[in-house]
């Protein structure tokens, strides 16, 4: 039983991993971009809900409906007139607006926020489910089905949509694509939009789970990081795969060992399969 | 014979300090083939480049079907009519061979129109429709090439430019090719601009042709008036 139960767990933890990984992975993949900034893109998806809950009077999950279209257009915005305008001058200035971005936002959520710690509360965050002598929480349950659902989403959009061909196309070779006319500045911005809107799904997902400080940003970046390169750069299956086996590892590993086992694994896939499990 | 669909007027184009086009000017009339042919490096590629938007001039005018078009990005001159078959293919190689000729229709003017081009796109490679589920990354040459025709008849072209489609394939699969792009030129009334090292069998197709040494223009005629002399004077600049 306490194998099955651990494995459920970790299940269950492995698809938040893997949210936030996803939007990471598709600017790796399309815009060719390490953004040193999905972390406190996560953050402030985690902070908007904080706020707009109170505010709009609904259950913290509902904050979506707002939260994910706003950071939607953020990440467009901010991809095509500042990201994309440094991009023109090669990669190194693009990575380091993404660091400026992040140290930038950190400070902005200090001044607003405090560096308090944050918890964003639900009536079922302690509420669990019996099934024989397994159990359950109900909090996991809704944060596993919110990944789930977003990364199967994405993947679809991505695989049957014109916009999603057209995002495909242009992470595959980029002046191809603007001959079957495609704007290729436009699908990065639109690129860099579903990132951004990926981080406000995990942001709220990691504040129902666990305290947040604006300082936070990092250390969900690291994570961010291992998924996206166990899964293979770009590849948002991967990410999923990726972010379970991480979930496994984390709940296996328990407090003491989690990360140790993490980062073992980790230094395995590099080993055996340099590009990650869905590399290509 | 009304105006002709493209016109490039002395256009000029470089990367950095070096020059790769110099006042190069040629037209093409409606439902024209013409050649463009040299040695590597007189500049053929920039000019298609630099036409089909995907490289900027320095100076001079490209008209399609009498509008400037020159300063255009590369999705808004698709958009019009004009595409390019560019050199090595450039498949989607992760895409689907379906997908990749979906992507062919992107435009919203090809967009509403994709089902039935479709269609005659595999009418005229029936090959494709066979293999349509593959990656176009697993595909040989040749049938990389068709791909690459396919996603561009997609967009319902006006005007295509082949940028030498003849490149690493065998002579049977050459001769095959050449033998859908007359097709594609006599029954769309497709105007084609061949863009080649392989002399012989461009002049053959195409009804006029320009010649391309060191980023000019340093011949043109008819295909079938051409002077093997001078033609061979011009094409190594002895």
């Amino acid at each position: 039983m306490y194998i099955i139960q651990t494995i459920i767990n970790g299940l269950l933890l492995g698809g938040v991993y893997a949210l936030l990984g996803v939007g990471m992975t598709m600017i790796f993949g399309i815009v060719k971009l390490t953004n040193l900034a999905h972390g406190e893109f996560i953050v402030l998806g985690a902070y908007l809900s904080v706020v707009l809950a109170p505010m709009l009077g609904i259950d913290p999950v509902l904050t979506l409906f707002v939260s994910v279209p706003l950071m939607f257009l953020a990440g467009f915005l901010l991809q095509y007139f500042l990201i994309g305008k440094a991009m023109k001058k090669g990669n190194e200035p693009a990575l380091l607006v993404t660091f400026g971005l992040s140290i930038i936002l950190q400070d902005v959520m200090l001044l607003i926020f405090s560096a308090d710690a944050q918890h964003i509360n639900t009536s079922y965050a302690v509420a669990s489910i019996r099934i024989g002598e397994l159990e359950i929480s109900v909090l996991n349950i809704v944060l596993f089905i919110i990944s789930i659902s977003a990364i199967t989403a994405l993947s679809a959009f991505l695989k049957y949509t014109h916009t999603g061909r057209a995002i495909r196309a242009t992470a595959d070779d980029t002046d191809a694509a603007a001959l079957t006319g495609v704007s290729v500045k436009k699908v990065y911005a639109i690129a860099m939009g579903i990132s951004m809107a990926s981080a406000a799904l995990a942001g709220l997902c990691v504040g129902m789970k666990w305290t947040f400080y604006p300082s936070s940003g990092g250390s969900y970046l690291l994570i961010a990081f291992v998924v996206v390169v166990i899964g293979g750069l770009g590849s948002v299956p991967g990410t999923l795969i990726a972010g379970i086996l991480f979930g496994m590892a984390q709940v296996i590993g328990g407090a003491n060992y989690g990360l140790l086992i993490s980062y073992i694994m980790l230094l395995i896939v590099l080993i055996v399969k340099p590009k990650g499990i869905f590399g290509k | 014979m009304s105006e002709p669909i493209l016109q490039v007027q002395e256009l000029n184009a470089g990367y950095g300090d070096f020059s790769a086009l110099e006042q190069a000017s040629f037209s093409v009339d409606h439902g024209q083939i013409i050649t463009l042919i040299g040695l590597n490096g007189a500049g053929k590629t920039t000019l298609v480049k630099t036409i089909a938007g995907l490289h900027k001039p320095t100076s001079g005018k490209v008209l399609f079907m009498g509008e400037d078009i020159t300063r255009l990005s590369a999705e808004k001159i698709v958009s019009r009519g004009l595409s390019m078959v560019p050199q090595g293919s450039r498949c989607f190689n992760r895409m689907s061979v379906h997908d990749n000729l979906l992507m062919g229709s992107f435009p919203k003017s090809a967009r509403k129109h994709a089902k039935e081009t479709l269609r005659h796109v595999y009418e005229l490679f029936p090959v494709l429709e066979e293999m349509k589920k593959r990656p176009a990354g697993t595909l040989s040459g040749g049938e990389r090439q068709m791909v690459a025709i396919g996603r561009a008849l997609m967009a319902r072209p006006k005007c295509l430019i082949f940028d030498e489609i003849s490149l690493g394939l065998s002579p049977a699969i050459i001769k095959d090719i050449y033998k859908r792009i007359i097709q594609i030129n006599e029954n769309d009334k497709t105007s084609v601009i061949l863009i080649e090292q392989d002399t012989q069998r461009a002049l053959r197709t195409a009804d006029s042709f320009y010649v391309m040494l060191k980023g000019k223009m340093v011949l043109s005629g008819k295909s079938n008036e051409v002077d093997a002399e001078m033609l061979k004077k011009a094409y190594f600049g002895i």
